[in-house]
């Protein structure tokens, strides 16, 4: 870019830091590396196929997520507690952070723009069939909708329901079907 | 405080704007804005991640709507920088004005005379087990109290002085409203409380929806308690 006055303003910032050696040139690199290749969706993906295929693993997810992904030792920003709700036929879960965008970094990677925008905070709390509509994710008027609003330092993830037409697959196929947007709750999964 | 941060239920922001091509970051500056608060936290100009969330809750509203993610940590970084006298507004603007920008542009960061007023030490998590002993249990049914602070807080607008269920019990944990003042850690028992889409919406809520929010001890009252 740009003309964008925050963009000029933010190297304004790094040349200045850098100049009295507060800021370490290469730190900007590093978080590049580590967001585009180490820390992202892929590190949730393998915990949901583990669930999926491994039922003591899904029953420590669900009651301890914290334990259960600790040995995966995922990098990108300490989780103090991690939450792992269940999608199922009955219950739709959605996750966001109406004050910040507080998101499980370790396990999803940096949040997607749309969830850090006023419009996701703002309508998900108060319309998410609406907001799940705009996604494409249609629910049965029936099924009970629940909004995880992270309001501290506990971080939600969503265990999204396995298509049955992926029972038998492999954990390493199922983790690369499986998308960011059903790890938040605003995508479905299908064969 | 009452800002424009706290933004569940606000009506008027339109549809998702959802893009499915998107990169982790868009340009290189967001990773700049992420490099610089790393390193604020790790020096201690952002004493926590509390001091830090509330630093972007100060910024300048107008940017806070207009500037994009990063673009709020931008503000709430240089906000922290220049409150500790680590570097000074006017040389911020003029580094900018040499490299293009407009010298009247408006600018995120609202540094303040807010001091810190003690040296709580760091710490890694913020949960703090087995400190405080719990005033209430899951199925007990809370009212949110109608707090309204200037300084941060992580009770949002729209869940005041609203009535729900205790579904969770997290032991105790370091009390954002104190430890972003630098008032200490507090540590209180955290909750997970479940409200009705109808308590938060009224007639406008949608069928068979609730929203859980993780809220602090000092938040709730007993639902009963005017009763007794």
């Amino acid at each position: 870019m740009t003309d964008f006055q925050p963009a000029i303003r933010a190297e304004a910032l790094e040349s200045l830091l850098i100049e009295k050696g507060l800021l370490d040139p290469a730190a900007v690199d590093r978080v590049i590396e580590q967001f585009n290749d180490r820390t992202g969706p892929m590190n949730g993906a393998r915990v949901v196929a583990r669930a999926w295929t491994d039922a003591d693993f899904k029953e420590r997810l669900l009651h301890e997520g914290s334990l259960a992904v600790e040995e995966y030792a995922f990098e990108g920003g300490q989780i103090d507690k991690l939450v792992v709700v269940a999608n199922t036929g009955l219950v739709h879960n959605l996750v966001v952070c109406t004050l910040c965008s507080c998101y499980p970094w370790a396990l999803l990677g940096l949040p997607p723009k749309w969830y850090k925008d006023p419009s996701y905070r703002a309508r998900s709390v108060r319309e998410p069939r609406a907001v799940l509509q705009e996604f494409g994710v249609a629910l049965a008027a029936s099924t009970d909708v629940r909004v995880w609003d992270s309001s501290a330092e506990i971080r939600y993830m969503v265990l999204p329901q396995q298509p049955p037409e992926w029972v038998g697959l492999e954990q390493a196929d199922l983790a690369h079907r499986i998308t960011r947007d059903s790890m938040i709750g605003v995508g479905l999964l299908s064969a | 405080m009452n800002g424009v941060h706290d933004l569940g239920g606000r009506h008027g922001f339109g549809a998702i704007d959802y893009d499915t091509s998107e990169e982790v970051f868009h340009d290189r500056w967001e990773a700049v804005v992420f490099a610089i608060t790393n390193r604020a936290l790790a020096s201690g100009v952002a004493k926590n991640v509390d001091h830090f969330r509330h630093s972007v809750e100060r910024i300048d509203p107008v940017s806070y709507l207009s500037d994009t993610y990063y673009g709020r940590w931008l503000g709430g970084v240089e906000t922290l920088l220049v409150e500790a006298g680590v570097l000074r507004s006017e040389d911020i603007t003029q580094r900018a004005v040499e490299r293009g920008a407009d010298r009247e542009a408006r600018v995120a960061a609202r540094p303040s005379g807010h001091t810190w007023q003690d040296d709580t030490p760091r710490s890694q998590s913020a949960a703090r087990r087995g400190v405080v002993t719990a005033k209430f249990s899951v199925g007990d049914m809370v009212t949110t109290r109608n707090l309204n602070p200037s300084g941060h807080t992580r009770l949002p607008s729209y869940a005041r002085g609203a009535c729900g269920c205790v579904v969770a019990e997290h032991g105790a944990w370091v009390l954002p409203d104190a430890n972003a003042h630098g008032r200490g850690e507090q540590p209180e028992t955290l909750y997970t409380i479940a409200f009705e889409g109808s308590e938060l919406w009224g007639d406008t809520t949608e069928p068979c929806v609730s929203v859980r929010l993780d809220l602090f001890e000092s938040y709730l009252e007993s639902r009963y308690l005017e009763a007794k």
